[in-house]
């Protein structure tokens, strides 16, 4: 049969987010895809470079448009650790639970981008909601609904309003009920099993050498899991479990998305009964307009929802950053382990397997 | 995979019968969170204009613009210009709200605005105080409308919250030798910072420049600031000397006039502009041997001050360092003039005046102390053999109550002079001060380390009468703090009807009546009593301490003649700071109101270019 390329993307309704694939088929089968990333880089790391410490808090967040959180958090994990500088113990549980809740709504929200692509619109709108029952959340925290702008270096901007866990610990409640239901529309259903399994499979030896973190590996069964490795924040301070799988395919990282969604919520609550009343959020930070780092480098990492993230940040000794790099799970996971995992496999699961490994591709394009 | 399984999706179907979740906007609307980022408001009662809003912010969306109606109503310690928002490049982040000193920005809960003219979108922000036009309540407010200029009231989002504010706004505490200890003796009460505290302290500085603004003099204060957060002492001082050449002397007793203009003050603690400067001039040993100032080229221009106070000596290093040659007079005999006697030995010791003096004579100045006009030189010769002459002879005849028997009483200036620089005088253990202002609590703070030394163990009373009550004291409010710590007793209100005598002719105490008012309706000091409300303090010494003016008898009868005078008794002067008399050049407490070192400084600081004018003119 003829050979043909084909260009899946960007302009494509299977295609989630800025981003294209080149396909090489043989009818509709896929024998070789290279990515092709650029369409939303933004400069990011380069623009870093010109905004002084403080004013570059609001910028990282928009790294990443679904999950905005963990950027923060990075950002700020890498100028305390430059700086010298100890989070107060409230402030680390503040920010563990703000993770959290971050991680749920991502995954809720790569739950309604899989059910979207593959017609569940039922349970896509179902996602969306309850997501947005958490964006309620965000907001009554933090002011706004997506760029939280929330995690400053040294700690949080502010403590949580009263009675705000309470609230929290209902909308929980609330989305947790749900699970049968999604599982019985979606996670369990046939007709979503059977488009998923044994999809875009990816071997341990791949992953391993190919950098895949996160679901990804945890349906493979690693627990592998910054949390527990190195753990920040206040996770040092509750018990969790790395829910993991074994297939490796499509269907085994959705469900390892959903575990990880539920063990998310025990740990809010866990995390919420162990925290502090009192105490300081924040600790003060210099005067932003004299602000210096000392010298030197550093790398911090932390578990996003997609996976590790790193950040490499390099001070001079000014007022702004020298060099900010960020190590993504996006960046792996769409450019390498995306080639892999879509060859041999037919043009009708790009998509599917694109959504099911979580590419982000704003976090590729920097 | 079994039946009941392929039948599972069919559960949602009870979904059917639950209330949709989507709302009906704009008809029905969610609750807004309290913290809502969205549109700004500032209360323009409370913005200073500082502008650190535009300086934090990520995106430059704020610039700060010139407002008409600042420009016409100038207010001390605020600026004319208000930040203007381009929400075509905000990005809500709230930084300008955490960074604000005075809290007056915040967010509101409004986000809707839509318009064909993109200049809309350009908004200076005001609040429902100061704008009634856009903020509408709730009943004329109309989601339809809603756009930044149909707001609703008080919608406010995320507001300023000192805790979490961006700057920190408690001063580093001045290390200080307690009140107990130090009224036995003269030691200087501030300890003054040490490197670390002084770095620290500098670095609270926004740098908003509100403070340059409100100094009269202009000190670069910011830079040097900076300068001392970066540790560089001699810069820092190198830059003092820009606008101030007495910094020992100011870094001790200057009003600071720029720490009531800080920014941070509004909320917090100032910054301790004074004591960075103390420290600057401190930390420097020896300025003639690390400061690279030095004279300009010789001019052949000779210029005769009289006066070694602050406008004088001011005057003579700005003049010197132009290469003119300058000659000072002085009755006293070491610089300082006023500073010299009136700041007790614990505020500023003469070693801290002598090195600033010293400095300023190494640099080539001539002094002739012990000379006093009129009497070792007469006036004629010095107006002869200069090119111009300048009068800084500030206050110095004291006024007296002039209640019977009022002779008996010593004057403020006398007392200070032979305290400072003279024989200390023996005080009684009962002593009654009268005034209230600066000089009075100087009187009243120094006859109570007196008594200490004199009689040590033994009770002793220092109190003070004033015509004004505790609200119109003219003294700081740190003054009469601290000296109400040393245990000085106030009568605030009352006024001296009589100084009453014993058999001998000894004074027995001070007879006094109750005070109506100070001021009149015009809000000049002329003050009434209670002549029937008496009160007898007792007390074997009474100082006044009410206030003292220039002595002008060193001039010849026909230049006093022409010495012309403002309303408010003072020395008239032109922009240049030249009197009524062509060639006489004034400055500093005979010319201006506010009576303090650092306003001297800036008469001498414009007598220095309008003398350099006059030059220019008559070559």
């Amino acid at each position: 049969m003829r050979e043909l390329e084909l260009y899946f993307g960007p302009q494509h309704l299977g295609m989630v987010g800025n981003f294209s694939i080149t396909l090489k088929v043989e009818g509709d089968r896929i024998i070789k895809a290279s990515a092709n990333p650029g369409y939303l880089h933004r400069g990011f790391e380069k623009l870093m470079e010109q905004r002084t410490w403080i004013q570059n808090f609001p910028l990282v967040c928009r790294i990443n448009v679904v999950e905005p959180d963990h950027m923060e958090l990075i950002y700020s994990m890498g100028v305390e650790k430059l700086a010298g500088i100890e989070v107060p113990k409230k402030g680390k549980y503040i920010r563990s639970i703000y993770c959290e809740m971050a991680r749920v709504a991502s995954h809720l929200f790569g739950a309604w981008a899989y059910a979207n692509m593959l017609g569940f619109d039922t349970v896509a709108n179902w996602a969306m909601y309850h997501r947005d029952l958490l964006l309620d959340m965000f907001e009554e925290l933090t002011g706004a609904r997506v760029y939280h702008i929330y995690i400053r270096p040294g700690g949080v901007r502010r403590d949580f309003p009263d009675g705000f866990t309470d609230r929290l610990v209902k909308t929980l409640h609330k989305i947790g009920g749900k699970v049968p239901d999604y599982n019985a529309l979606f996670f369990e259903n046939r007709l979503f099993k059977e488009r998923a399994e044994g999809i875009g499979v990816v071997t341990r030896e791949e992953a391993i050498r190919m950098g895949a973190v996160g679901h990804t590996i945890k349906a493979i069964g690693m627990e592998y899991d910054i949390r527990k490795i190195e753990p920040y924040a206040a996770y040092d301070q509750v018990d969790f479990n790395i829910p993991t799988r074994t297939g490796g395919d499509a269907y085994s990282r959705l469900l390892a998305i959903r575990d990880d969604m539920i063990e998310s919520v025990h740990m809010i609550f866990k995390l919420i009964d162990k925290m502090p009343t009192n105490g300081e959020v924040c600790t003060k930070t210099p005067n932003p307009f004299k602000w210096k780092v000392p010298a030197g480098e550093a790398y911090v990492r932390c578990e996003s929802s997609r996976g590790e993230l790193g950040l490499y940040m390099v001070s001079n000794g000014g007022d702004k950053p020298y060099r900010v790099h960020f190590n993504t799970p996006s960046y792996n996971h769409g450019l390498t382990v995306l080639e892999k995992a879509l060859e041999g496999e037919s043009i009708a699961d790009v998509g599917n397997i694109m959504i099911s490994l979580y590419v982000v591709p704003p976090e590729i394009d920097r | 995979m079994n039946k009941t399984n392929f039948l599972n999706p069919f559960k949602a179907i009870k979904y059917l019968f639950e209330k949709p979740k989507t709302l009906r906007y704009p008809f029905e609307t969610k609750e807004i969170a309290d913290r809502y980022r969205g549109f700004h408001k500032n209360d323009w009662d409370k913005c200073t204009g500082c502008g650190n809003c535009a300086d934090i912010c990520p995106n430059k969306a704020i610039i700060m613009v010139k407002i008409d109606e600042l420009i016409a109503k100038p207010e001390e310690g605020m600026k004319d210009e208000r930040p203007q928002l381009d929400y075509g490049r905000c990005c809500f982040c709230g930084l300008c709200v955490d960074i604000c000193p005075p809290g007056s920005l915040s967010l509101t809960k409004d986000f809707f605005h839509i318009h064909f003219d993109t200049d809309t979108f350009k908004f200076i922000p005001k609040d429902e105080k100061n704008n009634k036009e856009i903020f509408k309540s709730e009943d004329d407010y109309s989601i339809f409308n809603a756009s930044l200029s149909h707001r609703k009231e008080n919608y406010g989002g995320f507001s300023p919250d000192i805790r979490y504010a961006l700057f920190e706004p408690d001063r580093i505490e001045m290390p200080e030798i307690e009140p107990d200890e130090r009224k036995l003796s003269f030691i200087e009460q501030v300890i003054g910072y040490d490197k670390d505290q002084a770095r620290e302290e500098a670095g609270r500085c926004l740098e908003c420049k509100l403070c340059e603004e409100a100094c009269p003099a202009h000190l670069k204060i910011s830079d040097y600031i900076d300068a001392i957060y970066r540790e560089e002492p001699k810069e820092s001082l190198e830059k003092i000397f820009e606008d101030n050449p007495i910094p020992s002397i100011c870094g001790r007793i200057c009003m600071a006039h720029c720490e009531d203009a800080c920014s941070l003050h509004i909320r917090g603690d100032s910054l301790a502009i004074r004591w960075i400067k103390r420290y600057a001039a401190d930390t420097i040993k020896n300025f003639k041997e690390e400061l690279e100032i030095h004279p300009g080229k010789p001019t052949g221009k000779k210029i005769g001050i009289i006066g070694a106070g602050p406008s004088g000596l001011s005057l003579a290093y700005f003049l010197r360092l132009q290469g003119h040659e300058v000659v000072v007079y002085d009755e006293l005999t070491g610089g300082g003039g006023a500073i010299r006697i009136g700041p007790p030995a614990y505020r500023l010791p003469l070693e801290a005046i002598d090195k600033d003096v010293n400095y300023i004579k190494s640099l080539g100045v001539e002094f002739n102390f012990n000379t006093k006009v009129g009497r070792d030189v007469k006036f004629e010769d010095i107006f002869k053999s200069n090119d111009a002459v300048f009068i800084g002879i500030g206050n110095t005849i004291s006024f007296s109550t002039r209640v019977p028997n009022s002779d008996k009483c010593i004057f403020a200036l006398d007392f200070l002079k032979d305290n400072k620089i003279g024989e200390m005088r023996k005080v009684d253990k009962n002593v009654i001060v009268i005034g209230g202002g600066n000089v009075a609590m100087d009187v009243a703070r120094e006859t109570t380390r007196l008594q200490h030394i004199q009689y040590p163990g033994q009770e002793v009373v220092t109190k003070t009468v004033s015509l004004e009550d505790w609200d119109e004291l003219p003294a700081t409010d740190l003054e009469i703090k601290e000296a109400k710590e040393e245990g000085i007793k106030f009568n605030p209100a009352w006024g001296p009807k009589e100084v009453v005598l014993d058999d001998k002719g000894n004074i027995s105490g001070l007879l006094c009546k109750k005070v109506k008012s100070v001021f009149d309706e015009d809000g000049k000091f002329s003050p009434t009593f209670y002549e029937e409300k008496e009160k007898f303090l007792e007390g074997g010494m009474i100082i006044e301490a009410i206030g003292q003016r220039p002595d002008f008898s060193f001039l010849p009868d026909e230049l006093n003649k022409k010495l012309e005078f403002t309303e408010r008794r003072k020395v008239k002067v032109d922009e240049n700071g030249m009197t009524t008399i062509p060639k006489i050049f004034a400055g500093g407490d005979i010319v201006n109101i506010n009576l303090d070192a650092v306003t001297a400084i800036a008469d001498a600081k414009i007598a220095a270019e309008g003398i350099n004018k006059y030059f220019n003119k008559n070559q």
